[in-house]
């Protein structure tokens, strides 16, 4: 598979401090990727200096395999850092034809994209007086108008309300759905969980993970259970061969796995050794508990 | 180079504000002209300003370009604030991620400069052609176009001041304060200066110190050239004050400025090469 982007062994200081510690990753086409990690984990470093505006302290990247400069491979790239920034006295259709200047292509895109995000009929307004979730949907369209090989989003829901949220999904998962590959940086785990395939996990700068989101939750995952009689279900459990260890709590019982097992079979089997249970449900960990688990242990 | 001017062009005529400054600028130039009006009648003394030989060829040339210097000021505005308002923007950081280079983002800047002082240039000289061949006692080809080395110290005087403004919108990325440093400097320049000269009086020092400092350096350029007019030299003759002056354009002058626009520039490029936006 093609390689856009390779970060080898990237570190940047700030001073004292430490943002992104010999961090390597390797961006393919065609996936969609994440970058998770708390807020002040390294994430908008990281996409800074692979966007030009922060420079590295040390370590290397590489667009298309370093075959051309870093500024010529920007021009394939669409990318939004934070908060949308256009020059408030312009409209939206002028300040998109200045990145068609910037990046060398013609302005017959630029109605296009703007239907994309569903603001053509704002399009001759001034950018400020555009609500944010205008001023990102206008950034998206920006970022689209020369149809990159790589769209890159940082926080692109930060600090919008619920529509402005659903509205900016809707736009990503219906652009990754036409194989654009894409980097989303974001802390908001459901949101990298609904539309990501790779994940990259940082902490104060540092790699703690990277590789496919449904190899991060690879746990064979657990039941929940209730029952009368629970001192024979413990019993049960802990003879069971397939059962890792289990949680009390609340008169909850949780089982983890250690080997697949479906819940019709283990219900089967609890009913042949006489246990009649309340309540049954299968779970797989999520990536957010997966994450916390991440983040925590080191 | 026309791709990175377009882009600036777009940014540029777009604000409104900028865009009246622009206008303001051109129309106050083309007032030089009503100098021509003025037209004291005291009594038995009558007094027209165009009739005193300002407009002659080739002195027009001379006081027009110093006249129209004074106004560089207004343009100052406009290009701190190009530079200031992409940091407070922060369209800066899109233009870069968007695929310019750092290199091009700072050329744009200075061919907007450049375009400035050609046009500003081009416009004093069209203005002056105009008010000689109206005025001027002398229309003959050759005493017209003598002297026009004070259009080309106006476009490097012009040019050095810009640049000077560019570079001061990188270094402090507010249009306010920018202009406002611009303007404190200016006046440190001009106070100190004066006060040395009073301490060292008669001696020469100060002068050749100061003609490396930015400022004294554009000035040096254009001479003033108030006491080269007939009436001026008439008079000191008569009190018996000798005003033989050297007025002419040097090349080591246009050399300083040109050195310090190029200071300007490398080290609004260095500036922008280093931080982190």
């Amino acid at each position: 598979m093609e390689t856009i982007l390779q970060i080898s062994n990237l570190t940047k200081k700030y001073g004292n401090l430490t943002a992104v510690k010999n961090l390597s990753f390797t961006i393919k086409k065609g996936n969609v990727y994440g970058i998770l990690g708390p807020n002040g984990s390294g994430k908008s470093t990281t996409l800074g200096i692979t966007l030009n505006v922060v420079n590295k302290t040390s370590g290397d990247f590489k667009w298309f395999d370093g075959t051309i400069s870093t500024h010529e491979a920007l021009k394939k790239v669409g990318a939004i850092i934070e908060r949308p920034n256009f020059y408030p006295y312009m409209s939206a259709y002028k300040n998109l034809q200045l990145v068609c200047k910037i990046k060398g292509i013609d302005y017959s895109k630029i109605d296009e994209k703007l239907e994309v995000v569903g603001l053509t009929e704002r399009k001759h307004s001034k950018f400020s007086t555009y609500s944010l979730g205008m001023k990102q949907r206008l950034a998206i369209a920006s970022a689209l108008l020369n149809d990159p090989e790589i769209l890159i989003l940082d926080e692109p829901t930060n600090g919008l309300d619920p529509q402005g949220i659903h509205q900016i999904r809707a736009i990503i998962q219906q652009i990754a759905s036409q194989g654009t590959t894409i980097l989303l940086a974001s802390h908001l785990l459901d949101e990298v969980e609904k539309v990501c395939t790779h994940v990259v996990v940082l902490r104060k700068g540092e790699k703690l993970y990277s590789g496919r989101v449904d190899e991060m939750i690879s746990s064979e995952g657990f039941f929940e259970l209730k029952c009368e009689d629970e001192a024979r279900l413990l019993q049960f459990l802990e003879q069971h061969p397939a059962i890792e260890k289990t949680i009390e709590k609340d008169g909850l019982i949780t089982a983890f796995l250690n080997a697949p097992l479906s819940a019709s079979e283990f219900n089967k089997q609890l009913v042949e050794s006489g246990i009649y249970i309340s309540h049954l449900v299968m779970r797989k960990e999520s990536l957010e508990e997966q994450f916390l688990q991440l983040t925590d242990n080191n | 180079m026309f791709r990175l001017l377009n882009i600036e062009l777009i940014k540029l005529l777009n604000n409104r504000a900028s865009v009246i400054l622009i206008i303001v600028y051109f129309a106050l130039l083309s007032l030089i002209s009503l100098i021509a009006v003025i037209n004291f009648n005291i009594g038995p003394i009558d007094f027209h300003l165009a009739e005193q030989g300002i407009f002659n060829f080739p002195y027009i040339w001379h006081f027009n370009t110093f006249v129209a210097g004074l106004l560089k000021f207004f343009l100052l505005i406009v290009i701190v604030s190009m530079v200031a308002n992409e940091y407070s923007n922060k369209t800066i950081k899109q233009n870069l991620i968007d695929g310019l280079s750092k290199k091009e983002w700072i050329l744009s800047k200075v061919y907007t400069v450049l375009v400035f002082a050609l046009i500003s240039t081009l416009f004093v000289f069209i203005i002056s052609l105009v008010l000689g061949l109206v005025f001027s006692s002398y229309t003959e080809p050759n005493i017209i176009f003598s002297d026009l080395e004070y259009l080309i110290a106006f476009f490097v005087k012009l040019f050095g001041f810009f640049c000077l403004g560019l570079f001061s919108g990188m270094l402090i990325k507010r249009s306010a304060f920018a202009l406002g440093a611009v303007l404190v400097y200016f006046f440190f320049e001009i106070i100190s200066y004066g006060i040395l000269m009073a301490y060292y009086k008669g001696d020469d020092i100060i002068d050749r110190v100061y003609q490396f400092l930015p400022f004294k350096s554009l000035w040096n350029l254009i001479d003033e050239p108030f006491s080269r007019l007939g009436a001026a030299k008439a008079f000191a003759s008569q009190v018996g004050e000798d005003l033989s002056y050297d007025y002419a354009v040097h090349w080591y002058e246009i050399a300083i400025v040109l050195g310090w626009s190029a200071i300007f520039i490398y080290f609004s490029y260095k500036l922008l090469l280093k931080r982190d936006l």
